[in-house]
This record gives structure tokens, C-alpha cells and sequence, in this order.
């Protein structure tokens, strides 16, 4: 039978190629927030990722500057465009955190800061008129940065990583790993490791179900080098007739992206090249989800305390009234939303 | 680039001048009492740093807690370790005390009170001494003469940790600012770092050792000028010993090329260790009991938090005082 007729070919594979069309008509947001001490190397790292300088480093520098007495959330939004993709990068830096004598409750705001982007998404989504293309500004990535040198976690670190864990997907770093030798990098990160295992933290990426056998590979891959131990720099200089980012000592010269020297190229590639939609999806599938379930729950009984009330009628009763005839949203107000 | 002073004229001064009410055991065999207290955040080096100072290994490489104790802070301590050295002839019976847990918490507050609780114990247990009756022939000087403060190289200034620190124990013990883990700065880094620490100790006016206390010699004050330039002191230590062709060198080794720690280019710690064992030795010491120790002898006396202690109520003792000990 002749079956080589042209028209057997159906084209719904060229889905792919109008979604890259629409894609690349919108853009996407992709929003970061930067965890841990000044001084840690956050800026410079981040501005190394994305090979350009998006924020400035907040630490303090002159001797009047004030020393914060708190957390403050810092977000700072620009677009960037490679190849005709343009993306909405809001990177947020948390000033203050961790550098006071006394840091107890130090990530409360940056806790309720991701939260809140939750609750805002969450009161877009609800809304009776709602808008075309929802912004999303939700936290797809936390990189969290940790003291080099340290023999592990630290008491803070264990209580902000339980708990940044919970609302969004967190990636462990080491920013200024130039002061440890290899052999200090390999035991610290065998502790980590170890020490994330024992109090259950669960860090990017997680193992899913429906993972291929190339997926779990390449997750594999990453997991082995978790903390990774990067050195960020904004300055190119030369090495070996070559034009290379990165920092120049008395003793050498360090390469960030030389794979002996340092994970950088793994961890930009990881967060840009493999995961990057990945981190986007599972904050909507994974994080967000678990934020709308405990709302929508918290509001149905809310609501059923409210008809429990009023049915039980009596001068002490509320007045019978319909729902809140304002949008969700009005009621969601009422709620603690942020709990920490 | 190390300072010249000899050492030995040093203490032979000392010698030559005896104190009535200074009281410290001196023998041969012994050598001369001093105590460095080391104060830091952990991870800055303040292990290595005492192995590299005495040249051996004074603590051993802690074992690796439970991970169920990564969570749980403990209390700062105070562990002492004592170590015999011998710098240019002279011996030192070195006493360290470490802190382990020092602002490692989350609520660190309570360290600082620790620490001048712990340092004025070691004043008062002098104070008592002074005044007996009889006193004790054994008796061995644990009053602090240096603490070596470890800042984190962050690059940018001091943080809340460092200023409460320096404000709180600068009036009790000599304090000698040193940056750990100094090869993870640049060199334009490290020198933007250092002027930056020092501008805030100005702005806050923090209380460190000044070196140029004593301005009697002058050729002494020029030095001592140039070395407060080098405040803070870089640091990098290490425990691994290589040899090379000049012999056993003290080397970190990273991919991308090694530093030596004894070399002055790469950071201060030859310097640093020099100052603190061998030419500054005498003065760290001398101000701690003529200057330190008075004045908390002071205001202790005119308090009166004395009464009920062992002092047999002969008030010749106090008579005895020379006037020079009242100096300001």
C-alpha cells in the first residue's frame, strides 16, 4: 500500500517551535533571593552568574554608615536579553541578616517577604477580573551562602535553612571557598552533607517520580557537589594571553571558571542551563501549591466559623449576613498569612 | 621589615627594676610567665594559629561532632593549654586560652560579659595575692597580656560582634586586632580592608593596644609607629610542613599556586609572632600590670568590693604602695 502521501505527516509537532514564539514574545521573570551574612560574597557572585552588574554590595564600607539592627529586604529588578529571550531578573539581597550579636529571628523577614509573594500570586490568581498574564514575582531560587572555614552548620544556619526549605527551593553555596584547600572543601562538604541529612533539609533539586533515568543522572551529579564551593569576581584580567573573570593573589591567580578552581561553571550551569525552568515550575507545582492549599484551607474555615455562628443565631450572634461580598482577597487580609 | 628591638635588653630592664607590688615567680628553669587569650569566631583559624605560633601542635584537629550538634550552640569555654618556648634565649612559659563557642550562637550577647568576667577573675586573684600577709612563693601570674581578636574577612568593615568586643575588654587587657583566613582577600582587597577597620576603630574609638604607649625612646616610637601601620594583622595559618629547597616551609597549597606563611610578602603572621614572642613581649606585659592592672586595682580599692576578703587589716600594706604605681 502507498501510504508515503505527504499528508500522513500531521505537524502538531511544531508546538514546540510556535511555544518558543510566544515565549519569546513575553519574557519571563525569574526572581533570586540572596541569603547570609555580609561580607559573604553574595553580590559579586550573583553579578558573576549573570556576567553583569545587577546589584552593589550593601556591607558596610564607611565608618558612618549604621550597623543595621535588622534583616532589611533589598529587591532590585532588570531585564536582560541573550538571543532574543528576555528576562525579568529580580535579584533581592537581605542587608542585616545574620550580622547582629544577637540574630535571633533574623530571617523572620526574609521568611515573610517570600510568603508575601506567594499571598500576592495567590490574590491575582483569585480575583474575579483576573489579568491576562499573572506577574509572577514569586522566589523560584534562594542561594544560601555559608561560612567557609566553619567545620559545618552553624546553629543558624540549621534554623533558616528548616525553614527557608519549607517555602522555596534552596541552593546551598560556599561564595569565598579561596581560603580553603581542596581537601577542606571536600571534608566541608561531606559534613554538610551529612549534617542537612540528619535535620532533614531537603535542598534543589528534589528527586520526583516522573524523573527520567537522564534527570536522575544529572541530579545526581549536582547533588555530589553540594555546598558548591564558588569564587565569584566582576574582574577580568589576563592568564596565560587569555582575557579570564577572576581574582588575582600573590600566590595565583584563580580562574572562576576553571573547573579545578572552583564549581562556579557547574553552578551557573545548573542554575541557567539545565534547571532553570525546572526552578520556575517547581516553586508553582511544589512551593506555591502547599501556600494555596493551607490558605484556601485557613479561609473555607474561617468561613465555617463564621455560618457556625451565625446559625446559632441569638442576640450575641454576628448578623446574618451573606459572605463578604469583597473579593477573596479582602478576607485573606484578615488572616495571619504570614505565619513564621 | 620585623622590628629590631632586641629582646633580651628588654627584659633585662624589667629585671633590673623590681616592683614591690608586682608579684611574679621568676626562675630560670621557669621562664618568663605570659598569657595570650584567643577570641574569635570559629572557622577564622584560631587552632592553626596557635600550632603555627609554637611551632607544634598545641591542639590537636578536633573530631568531627555528631551531626545532631550542628544545631546546638555550645557555651563558650575557656580552654587553657601551656606550652614551654624558647624565643632568642629566652624561655616563656606561655599559657593560651582558647574560646571555642565564642559568638557562634544565635544570641551572643552574653559572651562579651563572659570574657571580662573571666579576665578580671585573673586581676582580682592577683589582688588578693598582693595583700597577704604571707604570700605564696609558687605563685603563678594568670592575668591576660594579650588577646588576639580574629575578625572575619569580609571585606567590608566591622561588624557589631567586633566593635561590642573591642569597646567592652579594651579597658582590661591589651588587644591586638588580627585577620583570620586572610588569603581569602586580594592584596588591593586586603589593604581597602585593613584602612576601612581602622577607620571605624577611629569613628568608634575603639579601644586597642597601642603600641606607642611608652614614648620615652624615641627610636622605639618610630618603630612602633610602623608596625601599627600593619594593624589589623593579616593572618594565615597552617599545620602542613613541606620541604622545599630551602628547607621545611609551612605552605597552603591551592590549584592555583601556594603561600607561604613566613613569607612577610604573602601575610603578617611572621611579623605578628614576632612582636608578640620576642620585641614586644616585655611591654605587652609591662602594661598589662603597670597601666591595666592598676587601674581596675583602682577603681577595685575605692569600691571597697574588698571587705570581706583576706586582706589581715594591716594598713601598712597599702602604705608600702609606691606613689609611681598610681600613674595615670
Amino acid at each position: 500500500m502507498a501510504s508515503n502521501d505527504v499528508q500522513d505527516y500531521v505537524g502538531f509537532d511544531t508546538i514546540t517551535q510556535q511555544m518558543e514564539r510566544k515565549f519569546l514574545k513575553r519574557g519571563f521573570n525569574f526572581n533570586v533571593i540572596l541569603v547570609g551574612e555580609s561580607g559573604m560574597g553574595k553580590s559579586t557572585l550573583v553579578n558573576s552568574i549573570f556576567a553583569s552588574h545587577l546589584i552593589d554590595s550593601q556591607g558596610r564600607r564607611a565608618a558612618q554608615e549604621v550597623i543595621r539592627k535588622t534583616t532589611e529586604i533589598a529587591p532590585v529588578t532588570q531585564t536582560l536579553e541573550e538571543n532574543g529571550v528576555r528576562v525579568r531578573l529580580t535579584i533581592v539581597d537581605t542587608p542585616g541578616f545574620g550580622d547582629q550579636c544577637n540574630n535571633e529571628g533574623c530571617w523572620v523577614p526574609v521568611i515573610k517577604y517570600i510568603k508575601d509573594q506567594h499571598a500576592a500570586y495567590l490574590e491575582r490568581e483569585l480575583k474575579p477580573q483576573r489579568d491576562r498574564v499573572i506577574v509572577d514575582t514569586r522566589i523560584h531560587a534562594c542561594l544560601y551562602f555559608l561560612n567557609p572555614g566553619s567545620r559545618g552548620l552553624r546553629p543558624l544556619d540549621v534554623e533558616v535553612l528548616k525553614r527557608l526549605t519549607e517555602v522555596t527551593n534552596v541552593i546551598p553555596v560556599i561564595a569565598k571557598s579561596d581560603s580553603m584547600t581542596i581537601e577542606e572543601r571536600t571534608a566541608f562538604k561531606r559534613r554538610i552533607k551529612e549534617e542537612l541529612a540528619f535535620h532533614r533539609i531537603v535542598v534543589f533539586p528534589y528527586a520526583c517520580e516522573d524523573d527520567s533515568e537522564e534527570d536522575r543522572v544529572l541530579n545526581a551529579s549536582i547533588r555530589e557537589l553540594i555546598p558548591f564551593a564558588v569564587v565569584g569576581s566582576e574582574e577580568v584580567m589576563e592568564l596565560d594571553g587569555k582575557l579570564v573573570r577572576g581574582r588575582r593573589h600573590g600566590w595565583g591567580v584563580i580562574n572562576i571558571f576553571d573547573e579545578n578552581h572552583s564549581d562556579f561553571v557547574h553552578l551557573r550551569n545548573f542554575m541557567l542551563r539545565t534547571h532553570l525552568s525546572d526552578l520556575v515550575e517547581v516553586t508553582a507545582q511544589r512551593h506555591y501549591e502547599q501556600f494555596r492549599t493551607s490558605q484556601l484551607r485557613q479561609i473555607k474555615e474561617l468561613r465555617a466559623q463564621q455560618a457556625a455562628a451565625a446559625a446559632t443565631g441569638g442576640p450575641h450572634a454576628m448578623p446574618t449576613q451573606a459572605p463578604p461580598q469583597a473579593p477573596v482577597a479582602n478576607v485573606m487580609q484578615h488572616q495571619p498569612m504570614t505565619q513564621v | 621589615m620585623a622590628p629590631s628591638a632586641p629582646s633580651i635588653n628588654s627584659t633585662n630592664s624589667r629585671m633590673a627594676t623590681p616592683r614591690p607590688s608586682s608579684y611574679r615567680y621568676k626562675s630560670e628553669k621557669r621562664g618568663m610567665t605570659y598569657n595570650i587569650m584567643l577570641v574569635g569566631q570559629s572557622g577564622l583559624g584560631r587552632r592553626t594559629f596557635l600550632n603555627t605560633l609554637c611551632e607544634r601542635e598545641v591542639i590537636a584537629p578536633a573530631e568531627p561532632p555528631n551531626p545532631d550538634t550542628a544545631n546546638v550552640a555550645d557555651p563558650m569555654r575557656f580552654d587553657t593549654y601551656e606550652v614551654n618556648l624558647e624565643e632568642e634565649g629566652t624561655r616563656i612559659s606561655l599559657t593560651v586560652i582558647d574560646t571555642p563557642g565564642f559568638g557562634d550562637g544565635l544570641d551572643n550577647t552574653e559572651c562579651f560579659k563572659q570574657l571580662q568576667d573571666y579576665i578580671e577573675a585573673q586581676f582580682d586573684e592577683v589582688l588578693v595575692e598582693e595583700s597577704r600577709i604571707k604570700r605564696n612563693r609558687r605563685y603563678r601570674d594568670h592575668r591576660i597580656h594579650t588577646l588576639i581578636y580574629f575578625i572575619t574577612p569580609t571585606g567590608h568593615s566591622l561588624r557589631e560582634l567586633d566593635i561590642e568586643l573591642i569597646k567592652r575588654l579594651g579597658e582590661y587587657v591589651n588587644i591586638i586586632p588580627v585577620i583570620g583566613r586572610a588569603d581569602s582577600l586580594t592584596v588591593e582587597e586586603l589593604a581597602t580592608f585593613k584602612q576601612n577597620v581602622m577607620r571605624d576603630i577611629d569613628y568608634y574609638k575603639l579601644p586597642l593596644y597601642n603600641f606607642c604607649w611608652d614614648e620615652s625612646d624615641s627610636e622605639a616610637l618610630k618603630e612602633n609607629r610602623e608596625i601599627m601601620d600593619y594593624t589589623p594583622f593579616s593572618v594565615v595559618t597552617c599545620d602542613e610542613v613541606i620541604d622545599n629547597e630551602y628547607g621545611a616551609v609551612r605552605v597552603r597549597r591551592y590549584p592555583w599556586g601556594s603561600i607561604e606563611i613566613d613569607d612577610e610578602g604573602q601575610c603578617d603572621f611572621a611579623l605578628l609572632r614576632y612582636i608578640l614572642l620576642n620585641s614586644h613581649i616585655a611591654d605587652l606585659i609591662n602594661y598589662t600590670e603597670d597601666v591595666l592592672y592598676e587601674n581596675y586595682r583602682t577603681k577595685k580599692l575605692e569600691v571597697g568590693g574588698f571587705g570581706d576578703q583576706e586582706v589581715d587589716g594591716d594598713d601598712d600594706e597599702d602604705d608600702e604602695e609606691p606613689v609611681a604605681a598610681k600613674k595615670e
